[in-house]
């Protein structure tokens, strides 16, 4: 039990624990902090296994970009109060009956899975000099979709969210 | 006994099925996305740590153009539940059932 192993159980306690909050909290702010908690626990197994350049990825994207997105529209919306209606409980059993059960299918199919060693030696392939070479060599076409797909992501977001009456429309019936 | 693969497949597995039970139990859409969003990261751990088990820059390429989508997802996906708070006033899933209003 050196630290490698040390630090893995302790921060899958976290991370699952942090899930386990998200999914149970009443409160939507309350689950956007647990998901963020959860989001630092991976970074941290990121670290762990020498992917230093996805962890800081992880945490400026993640738990930067992406988690103040939601925390903003959860206050625009003032859902902050919680006021969700609950589904019934025979759902809620449902729902968790059903994920146990893909868990146990899962399980199921990799126990019998051969255990492969971890390497614990500091290894560079995480490192952004590796990555960097990878990407615009083998992966280059791939990179560049994926910035095309961010300029239609960003204007589908705008024209989804634009408000409809900004555009000037005949006034419908009910107006009159 | 150390870590290895095993342990990596049974935390990414957890990670995923706490997120599909969240996606089934609430009703709040925002709360469905970030279990979405959970299960996305489960499965860029376990490509992380095959990265590292086989020695492989590729996987972790791929969890890279994983958070690209993940990123352009959340930002449509959060433009479409605030058009559908304007409408109708919640994020309640259980309004969306008639895809007309």
């Amino acid at each position: 039990m050196d630290i490698y192993d040390i630090l893995f159980w302790v921060l899958s306690a976290i991370a699952v624990s942090c899930a386990l909050g998200v999914i149970l909290s009443r409160n939507p702010v309350n689950s956007v902090m647990f998901l963020i908690l959860t989001f630092f626990a991976i970074s941290g197994h990121y670290i762990l296994m020498n992917a230093q350049f996805l962890a800081i990825v992880n945490v400026i994207v993640y738990a930067g970009a992406i988690m103040v997105l939601f925390l903003f529209v959860i206050m625009l919306m003032n859902l902050n109060a919680d006021v969700e209606p609950q589904k019934g409980q025979l759902v809620q059993l449902a729902g968790v009956i059903s994920g146990g059960v893909l868990f146990l299918v899962v399980l199921a199919g990799i126990k019998s899975a051969r255990p492969v060693t971890i390497d614990k030696a500091a290894s560079d392939i995480g490192l952004i000099t590796n990555l960097g070479k990878v990407l615009f060599t083998k992966y280059v076409l791939p990179f560049e979709i994926s910035s095309v797909l961010f300029l239609s992501a960003m204007i589908g977001a705008i024209v989804i969210g634009k408000k409809e009456d900004a555009k000037p429309i005949a006034p419908r019936d009910e107006e009159l | 006994m150390p870590v290895n693969s095993t342990h990596y497949l049974f935390l990414s597995l957890l990670l995923f099925s706490i997120g599909i039970m969240g996606a089934l139990m609430r009703r709040n859409a925002i709360i469905i996305f970030m279990c979405i969003e959970l299960m996305l990261n489960a499965v860029n751990l376990l490509l992380v740590a095959f990265s590292k088990i086989y020695g492989d820059a590729d996987a972790q390429l791929f969890v890279f153009f994983i958070m690209v989508v993940a990123a352009a997802e959340v930002a449509v996906g959060l433009a479409i539940i605030v058009m559908m708070y304007r409408k109708v006033h919640s994020v309640d899933i259980n309004i969306l059932n008639r895809l007309k209003h």
